[in-house]
């Protein structure tokens, strides 16, 4: 008997379950909103969680249609995509980790199956266990798209920060005529040197500078390639016909330097920026007269 | 090669004298001949004028290759042979960038940011020594 209705209706799991979906869309989403998954993302008002989990519900049965019920590229969720990402984004933003929103999914599909079981009252067990494994699958797929959708938008939250940061933490400050600094901040790698080079020449031209300095103070460790950077930002800015002083080198860091045998050449460095200001400056023939000494008397 | 090349310089780069300095102004792509001849060119005109200081202004230059950075550098040291200080003015950022990845970092080099600071450079009295990396601060 088993044999007959397995062979007689091939795929018929896939089928029961997208009926079933459609037929029961109401009661499923019903239930779903009551889940913490969807209370906590549609806080306003239950009717929008219910819509909302009546759009998943037929975005599954239409996966199910399509006999796709493992693929999560499915075009069936390409329509809720979006939403799934929205409610994602909103657990994530509520603090929770990747783990838990998947848990709360995971919660969504107890309810569903209870359904699907009742509507099976006379059904074979093996017919019935079909049934509740394609539902399952689909739920898995669905668990699946979701992850995959928060992936990729914190991916591209990290590519978009890691770009900010790029143009945030290399600012070129004109310091007096003539004078431009750069405090770097943060660890140096080849892509940022390139673009504190960048930077850093334009203003040159741009502010016709004749003395760039290159304050290294925020910059934790300094190995034989952030040298190498310096020495390469440094030679660069010789042949626009402007000089590079590097300051801000700590103690530590100069040790270290001198144990690694790092020569940084001809590079003229100083300890911190307002030495190297202060060289600079005599560099220029300009002079800061303090007009009252030990900073006026009276408080 | 050259007769077919239908850019901008071929033959003569005109070099100009202004009192006891020399002025050349480079623009565009350069032909390889064309700097050849720039540097014999040069190597003449400061023999025979006896000028102390020669300016190149490459700010129209858009690309320097190994050769015409082997030529500038070779130009600069036929020139203190000849008793003139050579300055190479308004080098555009990628240029430099270029030329330092390419690890031309041309030490002998005078450089400027303007004409008018390379003048400047020249008219100072004080031969400083090779690189500016070197000078004294006093206190």
């Amino acid at each position: 008997m088993p044999e007959h209705e397995a062979d007689g209706t091939l795929g018929s799991p896939t089928d029961e379950v997208r009926d079933f979906l459609r037929r029961r869309r109401e009661q499923i989403a019903q239930r779903w909103a009551d889940e913490p998954l969807f209370r906590a993302v549609f806080t306003l008002s239950r009717d929008e969680a219910v819509e909302a989990g009546k759009a998943v519900v037929d975005a599954l049965a239409q996966v199910a249609d399509a006999q796709r019920v493992e693929d999560p590229d499915a075009a069936g969720f390409t329509t809720v995509r979006e939403q799934l990402a929205r409610m994602g984004a909103a657990r994530s933003r509520a603090g929770l980790s990747t783990a838990q929103v998947s848990s709360e999914l995971a919660a969504l599909r107890p309810p569903v199956e209870n359904l699907l079981l009742a509507d099976l009252p006379d059904a074979s067990p093996d017919h019935a266990r079909a049934c509740v494994t394609t539902l399952s699958v689909l739920m898995g797929t669905l668990r699946v798209v979701v992850m995959q959708t928060a992936l990729t938008e914190g991916q591209a939250l990290i590519d978009r920060q890691r770009l900010q940061l790029l143009e945030v933490a290399t600012p070129v400050i004109k310091l007096w005529d003539g004078i431009v600094a750069v405090p770097l901040i943060g660890t140096l790698d080849s892509a940022r040197s390139q673009v504190v080079m960048e930077t850093l020449l334009e203003a040159i031209v741009d502010q016709q500078a004749r003395f760039a300095i290159l304050d290294i103070t925020g910059v934790p460790t300094v190995d034989s390639l952030v040298a190498q950077h310096l020495m390469k930002t440094v030679a660069a800015a010789r042949l626009m016909g402007a000089e590079c002083i590097v300051s801000g080198i700590r103690p530590a860091i100069a040790q270290t330097m001198v144990h690694l045998g790092l020569d940084l050449g001809t590079v003229i460095t100083r300890s911190s920026l307002a030495d190297a200001l202060g060289y600079v400056l005599h560099q220029l023939g300009v002079g800061i007269v303090n007009p009252t000494p030990y900073g006026a008397g009276e408080r | 090669m050259s007769e077919a090349f239908p850019g901008p310089v071929t033959g003569h780069v005109p070099v100009l004298r202004l009192g006891e300095v020399l002025l050349v102004t480079l623009q565009g792509d350069l032909h390889d001949s064309t700097a050849h001849q720039l540097q014999e060119d040069l190597a003449e005109t400061i023999a025979r004028s006896g000028a102390t200081g020669v300016v190149i202004d490459i700010s129209g230059v858009e690309i320097v290759d190994s050769f015409l950075g082997r030529v500038l550098a070779e130009i600069a040291a036929q020139s203190s042979l000849l008793a003139a200080r050579t300055v190479v003015v308004g080098m555009r950022p990628a240029v430099a960038i270029t030329l330092v990845e390419l690890g031309l970092t041309l030490p002998g080099l005078r450089t400027a940011l303007s004409t008018e600071v390379a003048m400047e450079l020249l008219t100072r009295p004080t031969p400083s020594s090779r690189s500016a990396g070197t000078r004294q601060e006093s206190p």
